[in-house]
């Protein structure tokens, strides 16, 4: 028995101390900086510990505006994509024609960059004097008068931004959800069928059941996606988030420590472990709702 | 309620695309089973059986022709409309709902006239509970029964809903030994109480002879004979049905007819009228031998198996086709289990000759 466990802690030993350096030690140490008080990374010195630079984020306009974004974002691009993709799946699996072509379209975006990605919708939304882009000539067609979405009103830029991270996270959602369904049994839509299920009961009563373990774990990865977002922003607006009124709650502890003359290390620190919190305390609520809700 | 076939066929492409030609499931069906029986379709594994419960049931389409359900025409009605309850092979209990929610989903399928309020639809589901005796269970889920108990809750949602047919597919497969000969005398009882016309597919021949009032031997696609399980047993039209039916199995032998005398090598077993001089097979069943010092037909004997009520006496003949006969004999009758050699003489109405080409029974008039 001592033989057997010492060999188990032997395998699991490489993985131990990779995630202790990489993982659990940077943990440790953000939350250490989040107390100690303008610290500096060059000197390694500190003023003094405390709750300051709590106060000091949580008083800053700029992150409230990045956490009212990331919020913002996170409650319309994760039930919207999820939901989506459901369509896009159950749509796709159950066509015969056509299937792999379209199952390949819809992968597309998975294996494209996502500043290339961020180009092309620069190109469909942003407004120059040469052009208004394609989103404002479909809106011009109704008679809609012309908006700047990348530089123009906060609901416009908020929408594309949105925009983009539902079609950004799409394909990993669809290909997920079509596996999931293809795997579900299909005795059981036979004996639906013979018991003269109609399609909609079968969807609600039997296929969601059955995918809701998959469909829960996208809606999980999909809300701390979701507030680790960063790139997309900064794809479609540039580097310079908070003049945009862009900011995420990433971007904002990106700019904290590669920001002017060294950054602030203990105000990204702080920020960091907010977050933390926040995915930590949503994962929790997503657990305790998932209990009542996904079957198995 | 009564079901007809007519002509009913069903073929399928072939799934290597190179060949042309088609895998006949179903071959030309034509049945008409009785209202309120317990019918046994019986055939080796991959001949079509369970193509066949998935025609009546509606989940696939006859290539070609009909099927009546009583007067009305159900060839081209989809699966959700017939009425049908089914049974499935693995029961297809759905895992998220429990016992009591899998019996009523049936029945909050029903629409319009036929809709039921709640508390009809629990008085119902736990009628249909209490008739496959699992009141007690209805608040599980299917993964906390037994193989047995899921099997009743998949009883008692084809019946919930009050089926016109009930089709049932391999229902004893899955379960153990002990269990299966229970279920089946269950099985029996509710088609029984129910009264409901009952089709269920086996490739267990003891099972299908021991609960049907009627079986379907097939083979390939084909329908070998229809009939009540004794009859069948009894006389089989040819040696594909002889051989499938009965345990012990029949022994099989290379026989000749020739001067009005049946011929196993040397040994004149029977002697019979109306039959022109051929070679046949002999079809021998084990309940046909008996013990006798003086019989016609010798075999080398290699063993006795005593059970109790009888036992089977193992002996080999040069012309048996196989490895070993196995008669069954009443205790009583006293073997010497040192003999080399074993003489029986025969019970000529359990002898069965078929044509040596077509397989096809040959009747006799022994003398």
């Amino acid at each position: 028995m001592e033989q057997k466990s010492f060999k188990a802690w032997l395998y699991l030993l490489p993985a131990i101390l990779f995630l202790g350096v990489f993982m659990v030690y940077p943990l440790i140490d953000v939350f250490i900086y989040s107390f100690e008080e303008g610290y500096n990374s060059a000197s390694q010195t500190y003023f003094g510990i405390g709750t300051y630079n709590y106060s000091y984020v949580l008083h800053d306009p700029y992150f409230l505006q990045a956490v009212k974004n990331t919020f913002i974002l996170v409650i319309f691009t994760v039930p919207i994509s999820t939901g989506i993709a459901l369509l896009i799946s159950v749509g796709l699996s159950s066509i015969q024609a056509l299937k792999n072509l379209y199952q390949t379209i819809y992968f597309l975006p998975y294996v494209t960059n996502t500043l290339a990605v961020g180009l092309v919708f620069m190109i469909l939304f942003k407004k120059t004097p040469y052009t208004d882009g394609l989103a404002n000539l479909i809106i011009g067609l109704f008679g809609g008068s012309a908006i700047d979405f990348i530089d123009g009103p906060y609901w416009a830029k908020m929408f594309v931004l949105c925009f983009y991270t539902v079609w950004v996270v799409l394909p990993f959602k669809i290909l997920i959800l079509t596996s999931a369904l293809a795997s579900v049994n299909d005795i059981y839509y036979n004996a639906a069928k013979v018991d003269g299920t109609s399609k909609l009961r079968i969807f609600t009563k039997i296929t969601l059941p059955m995918i809701s373990p998959t469909l829960f774990y996208l809606i999980i990865t999909g809300f701390i996606g979701a507030f680790k977002a960063y790139s997309d922003a900064v794809a479609l607006f540039g580097t310079n988030l908070n003049t945009a009124e862009m900011n995420t709650i990433v971007g904002y502890i990106y700019d904290m420590l590669y920001g002017n003359s060294g950054g602030y290390p203990s105000y990204a620190s702080a920020a960091a472990i907010i977050l933390f919190t926040i995915v930590l305390t949503i994962t929790c609520i997503n657990l305790l709702v998932s209990k009542k809700h996904v079957h198995y | 309620m009564k079901v007809v076939l007519q002509n009913l066929t069903k073929k399928f492409p072939n799934r290597n695309k190179k060949i042309r030609s088609e895998v006949i499931a179903v071959n030309d069906f034509n049945i008409e089973i009785p209202d309120g029986k317990l019918i046994g379709l019986l055939g080796p594994s991959g001949c079509g059986k369970s193509t066949a419960l998935n025609l009546l049931c509606g989940l696939q389409k006859p290539t070609s022709g009909k099927l009546f359900f009583g007067e009305d025409d159900v060839t081209d009605l989809p699966a959700e409309n017939r009425g049908v309850g089914m049974v499935f092979q693995n029961y297809a209990l759905y895992p998220h709902l429990t016992v009591k929610q899998n019996i009523t989903f049936p029945l909050e399928n029903l629409r319009g006239a036929d809709k039921l309020t709640k508390e009809e639809m629990s008085k119902r589901a736990l009628e249909a509970a209490k008739l496959v005796q699992i009141d007690e269970l209805m608040e599980r889920k299917p993964s906390e029964l037994s193989g047995g108990q899921q099997q009743r809750v998949a009883i008692a949602r084809a019946l919930v809903k009050m089926p016109r047919i009930l089709l049932m597919d391999e229902p004893l497969s899955n379960l153990d030994a002990r269990l299966r000969l229970q279920t089946r005398e269950e099985i029996r009882r509710i088609q029984k109480e129910t009264g409901i016309t009952t089709i269920f597919v086996t490739h267990d021949q003891e099972e299908a002879m021991s609960i049907s009032d009627m079986i379907i031997v097939m083979k390939e696609g084909v329908i070998h004979q229809v009939g009540k399980p004794q009859e069948v047993y009894d006389d089989p039209t040819n040696l594909f049905v002889a051989k499938f039916l009965g345990t012990p199995p029949i022994s099989v032998f290379h026989g000749k007819v020739k001067g009005g005398k049946l011929y196993l090598g040397e040994d004149a077993v029977l002697t019979m009228k109306n039959v022109d001089d051929r070679e046949v097979w002999v079809g021998i069943r084990p309940e046909g031998f008996i013990l006798d010092d003086k019989g016609a037909m010798c075999c080398k004997l290699t063993g006795v198996e005593v059970m109790g009520r009888d036992s089977s006496v193992i002996s080999t003949h040069p012309t048996l086709e196989g490895t070993e006969i196995r008669s069954i004999i009443s205790a009583d009758s006293k073997v010497n289990e040192q003999a080399e050699t074993v003489r029986f003489t025969l019970k000529p109405h359990k002898v069965h000759i078929f044509d040596k080409e077509t397989e096809e029974r040959i009747y006799f008039e022994a003398d």
